[in-house]
This record gives C-alpha cells, structure tokens and sequence, in this order.
C-alpha cells in the first residue's frame, strides 16, 4: 500500500521535471534564435548544447513516466491519453532542438530587414508554448483551471501565424536582395518556427478534451 | 434433511452474489482500477463478516411480514424466489432478490391463508421507494463533499489515483458488509423457524443456529461472488450511467450507507434514543440503492448522462419481480404439497390441497394465535449447548499447523526452484559460452589453417625461386665454361651453332635479376614477424646477415645460398662462422635451430 503512494509520489515528481526540462528548453530555443541573429556565435553554441542535454533528459524522464504507468497500471482509464499528451509536450523540444540544430548546420542568411520579424516571431511561438506548459502543470492539480490558459495559448498561435505570414510575404515580395533559394530558405525558418506554436495548439485541444473526460 | 432444503436458500444466496456483487465493486473492476481477484476476496470476507454480525435486523421485519414455519414452505420459498431472480437475470430484467423474496413469502401467505402483516409490508414496501431516494440524497451530499475536497485539497492526479485505488478498496469493503448485514435475511430469512437450536461455544464466542445459518448463507454469497460475479461485473458495470472513478466511489458509499442504514440495529437504537422514529431493518435492494444514488449524482450533473430507458425498465422490473416471484412460489407450494406432499406450514387454517380449500377447523383457533409468528420471539426451548472450546481450539491449532506446513513447503519449493532455475541459467550461460568458444577456436582454426597455407605456398615460392635462381646460376657457369671453351678453340675452328648455343644460354640468364628482387620481395613478406623478432633478440645485425638468416630458416644448404646470394660457399660458411660469433651462439647449439625457433 505504501508502495504505491510512494510509486505516484514519483511519478508525479517526474512529470514535473519533465515540464521543467522543456521549459528550459522553450528558454534557449528562444535565446538560441535571437543569438544567432544578433551574430553572437559562442552564446548561440552554448544554447545548443544546452537544449541538447535537456531533450536527451526529457525524453529519458518520459520513457520512465510511461514505464512507470504501463508497469503499475497507474490511472488505467486515461494512461494513454496522458502519456500521448507527454508524448507532444516532448515534440516542442525535440523540434525546438531541431530547429537549433538547422540554424546551425545550414547557416541561413537573414538580412537585415527581417531581422526583427524573425526575432518576434520567435517570441511569439515561445510564448504560445510558455502558456501551454503551466495549463498542461495545472491539469494535474486543478484540471477546471485548465481553461484560463488554454484561451492564451489559442491567441499567441493565431499571432504566430499572422507574424509568419506576414514575414513570408516580406521575404517574397519586399526583399530583393535574395535570390530564390535563399527566400525559399528563409522560408522553410519560418514556417519552422511556426510549427512549435502549432504543437502547442495540440496540446491546448489534448488538454481541453482531457479535462472533459476526466470531469465526466 | 435440514441441509438438504436449505440448498434452496443457498441457490438463492449464489445468485445474489453473483448479480449484488457487481454493485459494490463493479465501478472498480469494470474500469481495471482494482483487480477482479482482489475485489472478489475483499467482498467475499465482508459480505460473511456483515452476515453473521448485523444479519438479524432485516430477518426480523421479513419474519414477520409472513413466518414460513415449516422447512418444506422454506425451501419452496426460497427456491421460488431463485427461480424468479435468476429467471428474470436470463431475460435480461432488471430483478431484484429482496423484491423476489417478499413476493414469494406473500405468495406462501396467500396458500397457507396465513394472514400478511400489512405493518410490515408498509414498512417493507416504503424502503423500496425511500431505499433509492436516501441513496439519491446520500450521493448528492458526498459527490458535493468529494469535489469540494478536491478543489481544496490540490491534489496531484497521479497521486489521487492511488488515493482512489485504496478508497475503492476500502469503501467495497464496507459495501460488501452492508449487504451481507442487509440482504441475508432475503437469503436464509425465510429458514430461522426451522433452524437447528443449538449453541456452539467457542471459548471465545458463541454462535446460535441463526447465526449459524447467516455464515451458510454469507459463505453462498461469497461462492457467488468468486464463481458468477465477474461476468456480471465486466458486461452489467456502468450501464445505466458512464462513472468514473471519483463518482464510483460516491456511488457504492451512498448504497453501502443505505444498506447499512435499513440493517444497523445500534443505529435504530440510537435513533430511538435520540427521540427520533426508530429505523425500519429490512432488507433492501442493493441495486435500487445504487439506482438512486446513480440518479443523484445524475441530477447534480445535470442529468445528460443517465439512460432514462434503463431506468424505466429498473422501475418495470421492481413491479413485475414481486409478482413473478409470488406467482411461482404459490405455484410450486401447491405442486410441493399436493404432488410431493412437501408440509409447507406447520398451522394452516386454510390451505389450497387439489381445487377445495379445506377448512382446518381444529387449527382455526391456533393459527388466530400464530397468524403473524415473528422467528425471534419463538418460544423456543433452552438450546443445545455444543462446547466446541477444545474442538475449536485443536482445529485452530491443526489449522495453524497446517498452514505453517504448507508456507514451509511452500518456501522450500521455490528455493529448490530457484535453485533450479539458476542451475539451468548456469547451465545455458555456460552452455552459450562454450558453443562460443568453439566457435571462436574453429574460428581461429580456421584462420591457422589458412595462414599456415599461406605460408606453405609462400615457402613453397620462395623454394621455387631460389632453386630456379641456383639453375641460371649452374647455367651462367655452364656459360662460362662454354666460352672458356670457345676460347680455347683455334680461331679458324669457331662455329656459328658454337654462337647460337652462347644465345640460348644468355637467354635463360636474361630473367634472372628479376627472380632475385621478387625472392627479396618473397622473403621479406614472408619473414615480417621473423626480422622483428631477429632485431629485437640480436640487434645490431647487417641487412646481409638477416638476409643469411631467413635462408638459413628455409633450411637451405650452403650451396643452394651460396648460389642465390652469388657467393662462393666457402664465403658462406665464413658468414655462418661470423653470425655465430655475433649471436653468442654455443658450439653445441645449431644455427639453423636457432633461427627456426624465432
């Protein structure tokens, strides 16, 4: 019987530092961009390696969190559900890692014009993911205030989208100075970019659905 | 005999546990929260332990709603009412045992001409309507408690969900012994009359042979339970509203609270004490209660969630059960008492025998006196007394022994079979291990094999060359010779076939550089490892020396060297003496053996 307090004592300590990871995570993807677009080389390699390290621990504290939930039949009727939730809270860090990585292997040449857009669209798609991680910490204490957040995350998605397409447009038709497969890569950043604040819309509806079942 | 009718009773019994069961822990097992085996151990102690403890209550309201005082009514009762539940259970109806029993006593009543207490069927009935509606009001209140807690409390989900586990658990428990209290009276209720009347004394209690009967009757539940129940856990579960775990555990209190409520007689007492209406015992449905208490959590919700068609054809099953169940019972008293000329009551004033009512005049006056006969106020004679204080205490002790036994057999089979196991882990480890050393051996075998091959060819080569370089040699000094005697030869005698066989001497000779770099080439392949080991035991060793060396190691003669390194033997002889001398080789001791051995 102590044994398994003990066991969701755990498991529950372990979902919490799974978020704290990816939180970290979200910080240096940030950080990452805007020191590769502020030229700041050293920082930029530093923010890499750090969000390397926190996906490798993240994704090792969620296979044990499952292991955990299969071994001890923990929550039977929502385990997969949690689990899947997990499963996409740990996407936001391995495509923020990703993307890092890209930023760094290929290089892209980003003038000067858009620079600032690049730079608040970044800030956007973090802040979507910024308000997704503390509505998925609240759904296992409080899931009615789940919703409180839920509502901030929808908004900053739909502003990444907008700043996304606008920047696209810029890319396209304003800048001149590049020639087709530069715009085409700036636009693959982009679109990128915009993809983390989509999972984090993902995990807004996982939650949403969630809390209804759980409610029910 | 005795035993023989209460099968009946005890059928009865199986078949509540198989479909009651499903109530307290079909929420849990249903939903995988807690395991069937677990769930049906816990129900099966505590349905007894609620039996033999708080049984009377609810006995004593059926007894008098209509005392079957005869064992062969008994039986026939009981039987009526199995048949009618698990008639109803094949059809899929909604049935419920306390229902089915009620009707059955009514339907004796009304073949014996025995009179039905109408007190105690407004009493009985009245619980049916307020059993569902407490229920109801029970699980509002709770479902409210709960959420405010939670709300409250914060607590992890995770860790609710072991909360729940165990709550599940416990809450069961109390469940299964509020309907072992409540609903024993419906299972052997109608056999007290006839019990036997006996006390057995335990030293530390006693047990009279009602409570005898209620443990017979627990243990049946209890069968029931392990044998029928899952089946009706897993399909029948949450059919009238989806639960989840937090709502199951409201749902089985508020019924294990009303159970316990129509069965609790310190309860009533208290009641009665507090100048309040005491607390009619009777037995309730235990799926009328969960019925309410569904409804309650329903109507709090909203009521989107509940069947209402299920619920009407619940509401259908608790008018048909009692008259289905009456009919049969007074269908099968009439057959048992004209057919097997069962005695069905001990004073009928009026019973139907063929198609007459015959008039028992004798016993009108009697049966005025005992139309309503309550079990527990028989006038019963002192009881037999069975001491079972040393019997109980030995049973106790060979019990414990054997018990002792078999965990201690039990630990020494699963030593020996660990035992075992490990010895055959051992066995295939080392039998793994084995296999890979031989094939790691054949392996390098194998690759011995073919390098000694190698070398074999390679010497073989080397052999060929230098035997080949000894013949041009012979032949360049046959040349030799050959001019020498040209030379010799008065100018005026020279050929032209004296040229030609120069030619063809000459030609042999032309390949004969080459033969040489590639029998160094040869050598050196050949001799990699053996020049290391020669520079590191004799450093300091000429690459002539060396050279010495590995012809020396292809066991060639001082001739056949002599001829390959174009040197006259003698020089190799000195050569070998100098080698010697440079290795510190003893007189005694061979060079070409030395070298060998590198």
């Amino acid at each position: 019987m102590i044994n398994i307090f003990k066991r969701s004592k755990s498991v529950a300590i372990s979902i919490d530092e799974f978020f704290d990871k990816v939180d970290l995570g979200t910080l240096n993807f940030k950080k990452g961009v805007n020191n590769y677009i502020d030229g700041n080389a050293i920082e930029f390699a530093q923010n890499l390696n750090s969000i390397t390290v926190l996906e490798q621990e993240a994704d090792t504290i969620q296979r044990k969190i499952g292991n955990d939930f299969y071994l001890h039949s923990l929550m039977p009727n929502y385990s997969s559900d949690i689990l899947n939730l997990l499963e996409t809270v740990d996407d936001i860090i391995d495509m923020s890692k990703d993307l890092l990585s890209q930023f760094d292997v290929e290089n892209p040449n980003i003038p000067e014009a858009i620079k600032k857009d690049f730079i608040e669209l970044v800030s956007a798609s973090s802040k979507s993911v910024e308000n997704v991680l503390p509505a998925a910490r609240i759904f296992f204490t409080q899931p009615d205030n789940v919703k409180d957040s839920i509502q901030k995350v929808l908004f900053y998605h739909r502003e990444t989208h907008n700043l996304s397409t606008s920047l696209k447009r810029k890319i396209f038709q304003e800048i001149d100075s590049l020639i087709l497969s530069e715009k085409l890569h700036l636009r693959y950043f982009a679109l990128h970019i915009e993809q983390v604040s989509d999972v984090a819309k993902d995990i807004a509806h996982q939650l949403s659905s969630l809390v209804i079942k759980i409610k029910m | 005999m005795f035993l023989f009718f209460l099968t009946s009773g005890l059928f009865l019994g199986w078949t509540l546990g198989a479909n009651d069961a499903s109530n307290v822990f079909g929420s849990a097992v249903g939903s995988k929260m807690i395991k069937f085996k677990q769930a049906a151990i816990i129900a099966s102690i505590f349905v007894i332990l609620g039996a033999v403890f708080q049984g009377a209550g609810g006995s004593h309201t059926l007894g008098k709603l209509g005392s079957v005082d005869a064992l062969g009514g008994a039986f026939t009762v009981a039987l009526a009412a199995g048949i009618a539940v698990f008639w109803m259970t094949k059809l899929k109806l909604p049935v419920s045992t306390s229902q089915a029993v009620v009707g059955a006593i009514i339907g004796w009543n009304f073949f014996t001409n025995n009179p039905t207490d109408m007190s105690s069927l407004t009493k009985i009935v009245t619980t049916w309507i307020s059993g569902p509606i407490l229920g109801g009001i029970f699980a509002i209140l709770l479902f409210q408690l709960l959420q405010y807690t939670l709300k409250k409390s914060r607590i992890h989900l995770i860790k609710l969900d072991a909360y729940i586990k165990y709550a599940l658990l416990i809450v069961g428990a109390f469940g299964s012994y509020s309907l072992g209290a409540n609903n024993i009276a419906n299972v052997v209720g109608v056999f007290i009359p006839s019990a036997p009347d006996i006390l057995l004394d335990f030293g530390f209690f006693t047990m009279d042979g009602t409570q005898l009967l209620f443990l017979a009757g627990g243990i049946s539940i209890a069968v029931g339970i392990m044998t029928y129940s899952k089946k009706v856990m897993m399909t029948v579960g949450n059919s009238l509203m989806k639960l989840n775990a937090e709502t199951a555990i409201v749902v089985v209190l508020a019924h294990s609270l009303v159970l316990f409520v129509f069965s609790s007689q310190n309860l009533s007492d208290f009641f009665v004490s507090l100048g309040l209406p005491a607390i009619p015992l009777v037995p309730v449905s235990s799926s009328q209660a969960i019925v309410g208490a569904i409804l309650g959590i329903g109507i709090i919700k909203g009521g989107r969630n509940i069947q209402l068609n299920v619920i009407g054809k619940i509401a259908i099953g608790w008018v048909i059960t009692p008259v289905i169940a009456g009919l049969i019972s007074f269908f099968a008293l009439f057959f048992m008492s004209n057919l097997f000329n069962l005695q069905v009551s001990q004073n009928p004033s009026k019973f139907v025998k063929g198609d007459i009512f015959v008039e028992d005049s004798k016993n009108s006056e009697i049966d005025s006196k005992t139309k309503v006969i309550d079990p527990f106020e028989f006038d019963r004679s002192e009881p037999t007394i069975i001491e079972l204080y040393k019997p109980a205490v030995i049973i106790a002790l060979v019990i414990l022994m054997i018990i002792v036994f078999y965990q201690f057999y039990t630990i020494l089979r699963l030593r020996e079979k660990d035992k075992l196991d490990e010895e055959e882990d051992h066995f295939i480890k080392y039998n793994a291990q084995q296999v890979l050393l031989e094939n790691e051996l054949k392996l390098s075998n194998s690759a011995k094999a073919e390098l000694e091959k190698e070398i074999e060819f390679k010497e073989k080569e080397q052999k060929k060359i230098a035997l080949s370089i000894i013949r041009k040699n012979e032949i360049l000094s046959k040349l030799k010779a050959e001019i020498e005697q040209i030379k010799s030869k008065p100018e005026k005698s020279l050929k032209f076939s004296d040229l030609n066989t120069l030619k063809v001497l000459i030609l042999d000779n032309l390949n004969l550089e080459k033969e040489r770099k590639s029998l160094d080439i040869y050598i050196k392949e050949l001799n990699n490892t053996f020049f290391q080991n020669l520079e590191r035991k004799y450093p300091g060793l000429t690459n002539n020396e060396k050279k010495l060396c590995s012809l020396l190691r292809l066991k060639l003669s001082s001739k056949e060297i002599a001829s390959i390194l174009n040197i006259t033997p003698k020089s190799v002889e000195v050569n070998r003496y100098r080698l010697r001398k440079k290795m510190n080789i003893k007189k005694e001791e061979k060079l070409s053996k030395i070298i060998r051995k590198l």
